[in-house]
């Protein structure tokens, strides 16, 4: 029997809002509430509740034959609990079926993974317990943010104790190998890798509902005997996508919630095929062969590489420029600091300011605030700069002529030494006279103290 | 294929951006084997004593000359050592119309003139196209009686007349017409030969006196609209001005988008930048329709916040005593300087100078300056109610009244340097696929579509 695994991924960020230059220092709140409340009622109503409602009613009919998995990010679940607290209480529902597998993921869809282990391990763990108090599972596979993976990140997922871990199935990762197999990190055989179909799932995510595509009317009859016709030996086929596929980049008018029940009723009745979760497929399978993946690869565009959220000039400055803050926002140890920097993290804000897509840029305009990648990237400045002030203020950080001085070497270090050495003789120069003028040593310090009235001269005409 | 086409200036004397897009077109037109018989009004300045007699005399002079297109300007073509070339048939009438002008500026820079006995009246300019083309003169005169006077309307009727005259010696099949002032010659010239009429609108009156507008030029634009079988505009935002203002039939309203002199082997200015602050220039007529107080208060906004930045207002015009007084009162003129009008090198020089280019038009039909600022590797801020914001990928657009945008992003360009690099990777590459070969192949599209229907008619 060939095994289905669908799994969901939930996410959505907290968008930033019009932050002008001139704001910097004097307004340290970021997030456009209005765009962010509106954008979340429009997915709970359109894809949230009524997935889930037909998802639960499916769980309950077929009990046990039907399966699914989901990750939700913790930023949509920190948004959920703002605006649609409904949309939790139905995952819990779903998770009472005890049919539906969650995953791990890092908390606020970062990228950490790219730069710091100890960050990444940080996040996870955050979201890892979210998951526990809201649901009561312990996730036992892991998917990084955008379905990020290379060798070293599964290194260290590894290490965090996950059995296996969810990437894509790139053709410059693969070659001429099937997604449809399980694969083993090659740096430590005990994660096992689950590999997406993106044939297959991009069928339904990307062209279900596109009129130009040949196969368009996608019926569920269609879709199940192309799953049916990959090879006998492929045992499992993993069908990764965005949650909010089905019905809103998948529109609820195209019938993609009918689509969706008619395929689950489907596979449910037929022999040849049935569902299954990421760590059933773990517990009943032998790896076939070590995946070896030198380089990060991704679920997005046609490159399945970092390009969407490191491909330009930009991206990479404002990428660097928030992770060179990471030691001093833990200095920092402020409840306010670290919740705008895990929000600040989001691959997101950097997806806004890619340019690969001019001519065709349609997944990255969705929800996309922005009129220009360039428009992305001074807004999202602009509030990086108020957050280093706040995190510099915070560490009480000392900069000179614009590097930090923890960061000064060589001539930079002499030459700061030197001109603080020259304004510290100037101070004492000045006091020096000070004191000489007064004939007695303290006593200009005392002078001014004495033009300060002790007294509010409000106060002295009232006891008159 | 043959086109009469009533133009505007021509190498070496080029004043501005009509006289540019004229002969990037043509030039173009000729690379697709368009041939091109080339009419401008032209009056003789000093150097040319015949002038002197032209005033209130009854000969109209005309002078012919064969432009030849070499490929000197086409670096690839000439790396492959192919050479086109082809000879345009270049016909200048004696007349004193220049473009630019409203009637009422017309009279007066006309009678001012005559007061003082100046006959060099058209304004040089240095700015020199690159081209190794050359001329041949062939001289002859019209007879015609007409007056002469400080009036534009009579000026731009008896042009008409004695162009469709000299109009009907020659063979052509379509006749196209740039800007108003040209439209009268071109509908002469439909009626007196047949053939179909193409009028080129770069502007509309509305984008040169806002709703203050003149009837007279407004009624000159919409009968040349009107008598023609297609209106070419050099923007949507210009196409929708024409169905809207104008009432002409969208189907025969096209767009065809302006383009840029490649910079070619011309080598890129080298500047001596001696100012630490990074240079932020606003660069044209300093009139409403530009937007400059718009710059000016997003210049304040920048400097209560930074200190190493420097603003340039460059170019002259009526509101430019005004902008100086704004300046002295918002207390910024330390770091916010004028230049008055600068002149072709000096152009180059200051955007040379510059970090950033800001366009804030109030209503630009397209506007060409922002892509010479980017092929000078000048990041550029531009309104979107400008033509040119319809293609340019690589560059910020802002409403024109949006303030705090405009400050916001040049704020961004000079303080964030990753923001600069993108620019210069991808702004020029971008202007140097803006050809005008290829907005003239589209005219060219549009030419044999014409004659094809007209002969279909037939």
């Amino acid at each position: 029997m060939k095994k289905i695994c669908l799994y969901f991924q939930v996410h959505q960020p907290f968008r930033l809002k019009r932050y002008r230059f001139f704001d910097v220092g004097n307004d340290h709140y970021y997030y456009d509430d209005y765009l962010n409340k509106h954008i979340l009622k429009k997915v709970t109503n359109r894809c949230y509740l009524p997935t889930n409602e037909l998802l639960l009613s499916l769980l309950n009919e077929f009990d046990g034959k039907f399966k699914v998995t989901f990750s939700l990010s913790g930023i949509l679940l920190d948004q959920l609990e703002l605006y649609a607290p409904e949309v939790i209480g139905s995952f819990q529902k779903l998770a009472a079926t005890g049919h539906v597998e969650f995953l791990s993921e890092t908390y606020s869809h970062s990228l950490v993974a790219l730069v710091s282990s100890e960050g990444f391990k940080n996040q996870v763990d955050l979201h890892r317990k979210k998951i526990e108090s809201l649901f009561g599972v312990t996730p036992t596979v892991f998917r990084n943010t955008e379905l990020v993976y290379s060798d070293a990140i599964g290194e260290e997922v590894a290490k965090m104790g996950y059995k296996a871990m969810l990437a894509e199935g790139a053709k410059h990762v693969l070659g001429w190998k099937s997604p449809n197999f399980l694969y083993y990190n090659v740096l430590n055989p005990k994660l096992k890798v689950l590999l997406r179909n993106y044939k297959l799932s991009d069928d339904i995510a990307f062209r279900f509902s596109d009129r130009s595509w040949s196969e368009w009317p996608l019926h569920a009859e269609t879709y199940i005997n192309w799953l049916k016709g990959t090879p006998k030996e492929e045992d499992f086929i993993n069908l990764f996508m965005d949650y909010e596929t089905i019905g809103e980049h998948q529109p609820v008018e195209s019938g993609i919630h009918q689509f969706f029940e008619s395929l689950i009723r489907k596979i449910v009745k037929d022999r040849q095929l049935g569902f299954c979760t990421p760590s059933e497929i773990v517990a009943n399978h032998q790896p076939l062969a070590p995946l070896s993946v030198p380089y990060p690869s991704s679920w997005a565009d046609e490159e399945r590489d970092l390009s969407a959220w490191m491909g330009n000039e930009m991206q990479k400055e404002a990428f660097n420029k928030l992770y060179s803050m990471r030691k001093l926002v833990i200095g920092a140890d402020d409840p306010d600091l670290t919740k705008d920097w895990a929000y600040l993290q989001s691959s997101d804000h950097f997806y806004y300011m890619s340019t690969k897509f001019f001519a065709d840029q349609s997944v990255h305009n969705y929800f996309n605030p922005y009129n220009s990648p360039y428009d992305a990237f001074i807004n999202y400045m602009n509030i990086l700069t108020d957050f280093i002030i706040r995190v510099e203020k915070k560490n009480k950080r000392i900069r000179y002529k614009g590097i930090p001085i923890e960061e000064l070497a060589g001539l930079n270090l002499d030459e700061a030494i030197g001109s603080y050495e020259e304004i510290l003789k100037e101070l004492r120069k000045k006091r020096n006279t000070a004191r000489k003028q007064s004939g007695q040593p303290g006593q200009a310090i005392k002078n001014i103290v004495k033009t300060v009235p002790k007294t509010s001269p409000v106060k002295k005409k009232g006891k008159k | 294929m043959r086109v009469l086409m009533f133009g505007w200036e021509f190498p070496p004397h080029i004043s501005g951006g009509l006289g540019t897009a004229c002969f990037g077109l043509t030039r173009g037109l000729a690379f697709h084997g368009v041939d091109v018989i080339f009419v401008v009004p032209k009056a003789y300045g000093d150097e040319d004593q015949t002038a002197v007699k032209l005033v209130g005399a009854s000969q109209v002079q005309v002078k012919k000359r064969s432009y030849q297109f070499t490929n000197a300007a086409y670096g690839e073509l000439q790396k492959t050592g192919s050479k086109v070339i082809r000879d345009l048939l270049y016909i200048e009438i004696g007349s004193r119309l220049v473009p630019y002008l409203s009637p009422e500026e017309f009279g007066q820079y006309v009678s001012e003139r005559l007061l003082h006995g100046d006959t060099s009246w058209i304004e040089k300019s240095d700015r020199e196209l690159p081209s190794a083309d050359t001329f041949v003169e062939v001289l002859g005169t019209i007879e015609f009686t007409g007056k002469y006077g400080p009036d534009l309307i009579q000026e731009v009727s008896n042009y008409a007349i004695v162009a469709s005259e000299v109009a009907l010696e020659q063979e052509f099949d379509v006749i196209h017409a740039h800007d108003w002032l040209t439209y009268p010659a071109g509908i002469a010239a439909k009626n007196a030969s047949g053939k179909p009429l193409v009028v080129h609108v770069h502007a509309t009156e509305f984008d040169r006196s806002g709703e203050n507008y003149n009837t007279i030029v407004y009624d000159i634009e919409r009968s040349g609209m009107l008598a023609a079988d297609l209106v070419i505009t050099v923007s949507n935002l210009t196409r929708n001005i024409v169905i809207e203002r104008y009432g002409i039939d969208p189907s025969k309203v096209v767009t065809v988008y302006n383009a840029v002199e490649p910079t070619g082997d011309r080598k890129q200015l080298q500047v001596q930048k001696n100012i630490d602050e990074k240079v932020v220039t606003f660069l044209g007529r300093i009139t409403y329709q530009k937007g400059p107080e718009y710059f000016m208060e997003a210049a304040y906004k920048v400097l209560q916040y930074s200190d190493n930045v420097r603003f340039v207002m460059a170019g002259s015009g009526d509101l430019l005593r005004k902008m100086i007084r704004y300046a002295a009162r918002l207390g910024i003129t330390e770091k916010f300087h004028f230049t008055d009008f600068l002149k072709g090198p000096e152009v180059e020089y200051m955007f040379a100078l510059s970090d950033v280019y800001v366009m804030p038009s109030v209503s630009e039909p397209f506007g060409i300056s922002p892509l010479e600022a980017m092929r000078s590797n000048v990041p550029v801020i531009i309104s979107k109610q400008s033509g040119v914001s319809e293609i340019l990928k690589h560059a910020i657009k802002i409403d024109f009244w949006d303030v705090d945008a405009m400050a916001d992003a040049i704020y961004g360009l000079i303080s964030y340097d990753a923001l600069s690099a993108m620019f210069r990777e991808y702004g020029k590459e971008e202007v140097e696929s803006l050809k005008w070969e290829n907005a003239a192949l589209q005219l060219k599209n549009q030419y044999v579509q014409l004659v094809q229907s007209g002969n279909l008619q037939l």
